[in-house]
């Protein structure tokens, strides 16, 4: 059951509707509400490789519904340590779980600075408000 | 319903000794197969009599809707009327039984065919020198983008230019067909009006660009109303400009690429000059270029001599070879040319009345659909179910599903990516006045039963042979082989 619309307040987040929660020197990274709204259910998810290096802005890896294929846009520098499993296998639980169980990939931070030029809950509601 | 849904595999019908064909007695030598290939047991294969077969087949076509059963606005793909003539033209015995190994001495009227519409091509696009072999758009953008990087390698540039700039409104094919020929993409943003983002173009176009693809009008449905200067913002780099001809059907006559600015052009003469596609027959991507272009189009290329007998020529050392077998889809090449042949000078009228149909659906829907870019479309346009998801909670392909209820086949959903809940429809220039305000009144039903049933909606459609099928088991779930149980 796909969940309701919500923006938890303690994420940052990507003006391409991807989000991080930072845990000290490392990062969660997903897909926001907004984002699995839009793409309707997702049915396949490419992550990239654990250990690889992953810039802020660019692409990370792809996920697929059944109306389009999207980029994954890194919200922040780092290195991959783990991807979630249960996503590649289950994708449509990013449907289900935007912030929790569907998590997409965990990173050592490269510059924790960086987290600076990320929208807060307000600004990200603020651009979906312009959209 | 439930009967159309029980209509049996052909492996289910199957008995075993029947048979509906009888093969000609076999005169050549036995094959020699080796034994680590040949195989063991005889392939399972359906056995039917005639009449069961023909039965089957014909179930199975009563279950499908083409452009001969109803109106079928799928935006982008150019859905228009098959004219019958075309198949009479291509089916005549000179044509249909010719052998592609047959000698070009004995093959004049064929090759006189492909050069006029190869000169009729570049006529149309407003370039010097045209290859009929892609079999497709997409393979067409391939060997587009081979001319340009065989260009660039000639020149020596091809180091230097690495990056390709596409649109965000781009078909998918865009991004893939300058990936699989080496280049890197540079994606852009599409402007507050629908135009390409000058701005962000300015910001990323530099000595390293090889190459613009555009379609325009856009997939939007929207003429790109900075052509000029983006022509000059690429040239004045020494990068090229390649048009995707998708959208060809809006500007026939009326502008041409060439004129434009652009140096590469591919047609879908499949779409464009109407021979029957998606499930109903094979396409054409044939390539125009400017004379620069020239030296590196596929070979064999066909010659006109001075008494004006055709040959074949593969001695063109730039060529980048051949992209595939023989002269092309020769079949969809005939019947583009009768098309072309049969508008003649009036082809114009074409785009004119797909533009005219365009524009009056548009007009008759923007106040029940949202519309983003406002303005005079080309032969299509792109309306959003957003306020209808926001307001009731149907979505772009509820729209779509109960439109089947209405017999009209839907039209292009969620592209392109730039409008939420879209729906991309295209007429074309082949529908009456009745066809479009059956539509019109379609859709306005639905904007209304959105609102009162939207349940009904979600559940479309209702009449045809299967119910909503669940897209999301099909992609993860498909089951593309038949297992006895």
């Amino acid at each position: 059951m796909a969940a309701a619309e919500n923006y938890p307040a303690d994420l940052k987040y990507h003006s391409e509707h991807d989000w991080a929660r930072i845990e000290g020197a490392e990062a969660v990274f997903g897909i926001t509400w907004k984002a699995q709204d839009m793409l309707g259910e997702l049915v396949f998810f490419q992550p990239p490789a654990v250990g690889a290096e992953i810039a802020k802005d660019a692409v990370y890896g792809e996920i697929e519904s059944v109306k389009a294929v999207s980029d994954l846009v890194a919200p922040l520098s780092g290195k991959v340590v783990a991807i979630n499993e249960k996503v590649e296998s289950a994708p449509e639980t990013i449907n289900d779980d935007p912030y929790g169980e569907g998590w997409l990939v965990r990173v050592e931070l490269a510059d924790p600075g960086e987290a600076e030029g990320l929208l807060d809950v307000e600004a990200y509601k603020q651009l979906l408000s312009e959209e | 319903m439930s009967e159309w849904c029980e209509l049996p595999l052909i492996f289910e019908r199957s008995k075993p000794g029947r048979s509906a064909y009888s093969l000609p007695r076999y005169e050549l030598p036995k094959a020699e197969v080796p034994a680590a290939l040949a195989r063991t047991e005889a392939p399972r294969l359906p056995e039917l009599a005639e009449p069961d077969l023909a039965r089957h087949f014909s179930a199975l076509a009563e279950r499908n809707f083409g452009i001969d059963s109803g109106f079928y606005p799928l935006g982008s793909c150019t859905m228009k009327y098959n004219p019958r003539l075309n198949e009479r033209l291509a089916a005549l015995p000179g044509f249909a039984d010719l052998h592609p190994h047959q000698s070009p001495e004995d093959a004049q009227g064929a090759l006189e065919l492909c050069y006029q519409l190869q000169q009729a091509l570049a006529e149309i696009s407003g370039l010097d020198a045209v290859t009929l072999q892609p079999a497709a758009g997409s393979q067409g953008e391939l060997t587009g983008l081979m001319l340009v990087r065989a260009y660039f390698q000639d020149r020596g540039e091809l180091e230097q230019r690495r990056k390709v700039v596409v649109p965000d409104t781009a078909h998918g094919t865009n991004p893939a067909s300058v990936t699989m020929s080496g280049f890197e993409l540079q994606p852009v943003k599409t402007d507050a009006r629908g135009n390409l983002d000058l701005e962000d173009l300015r910001r990323v176009v530099g000595p390293d660009t090889a190459a613009l693809m555009l379609t325009n009008p856009s997939t939007l449905g929207l003429f790109e109303e900075g052509i000029v200067e983006l022509a000059r913002i690429f040239h004045e780099v020494g990068a090229l400009l390649y048009y995707d001809g998708a959208n060809l059907n809006a500007v026939c006559g009326i502008s041409r690429p060439g004129d434009m600015g652009f140096d590469v052009v591919h047609f879908n003469l499949h779409k464009t000059f109407s021979t029957p596609h998606g499930g109903g027959g094979p396409g054409a991507g044939p390539v125009a270029v400017r004379r620069a272009l020239e030296p590196f189009l596929p070979v064999p290329r066909i010659v006109r001599s001075k008494d004006g007998a055709f040959s074949l020529d593969s001695e063109l050392p730039k060529s980048i070879g051949r992209v595939r077998g023989f002269l092309g889809p020769f079949g969809v090449l005939v019947k583009a040319y009768a098309f072309i042949r049969v508008y003649g000078p009036a082809l114009k009228e074409m785009s004119e009345a797909a533009v005219l149909n365009a524009n009056y659906l548009l007009s008759r829907l923007k106040d029940v659909y949202e519309l983003r870019y406002d303005r005079l479309c080309k032969h299509e346009f792109v309306l959003s179910a957003a306020a209808l998801k926001r307001e009731h909670g149907i979505s772009a392909l509820d729209v779509a599903k109960r439109l089947m209820d209405y017999d009209i086949h839907p039209p292009t959903v969620y592209f392109p990516l730039v409008v939420p809940e879209a729906l991309m429809i295209e007429p074309t220039e082949t529908e009456s006045l009745e066809t479009l305000d059956a539509f019109v009144d379609a859709m306005r039903r639905i904007a209304a039963e959105a609102a009162d049933t939207p349940e009904l909606l979600h559940e479309a459609p209702h009449g045809r042979s299967v119910e909503r099928l669940d897209e999301a088991a099909a992609v993860k779930r498909a089951i593309v082989r038949y297992e006895p149980e």
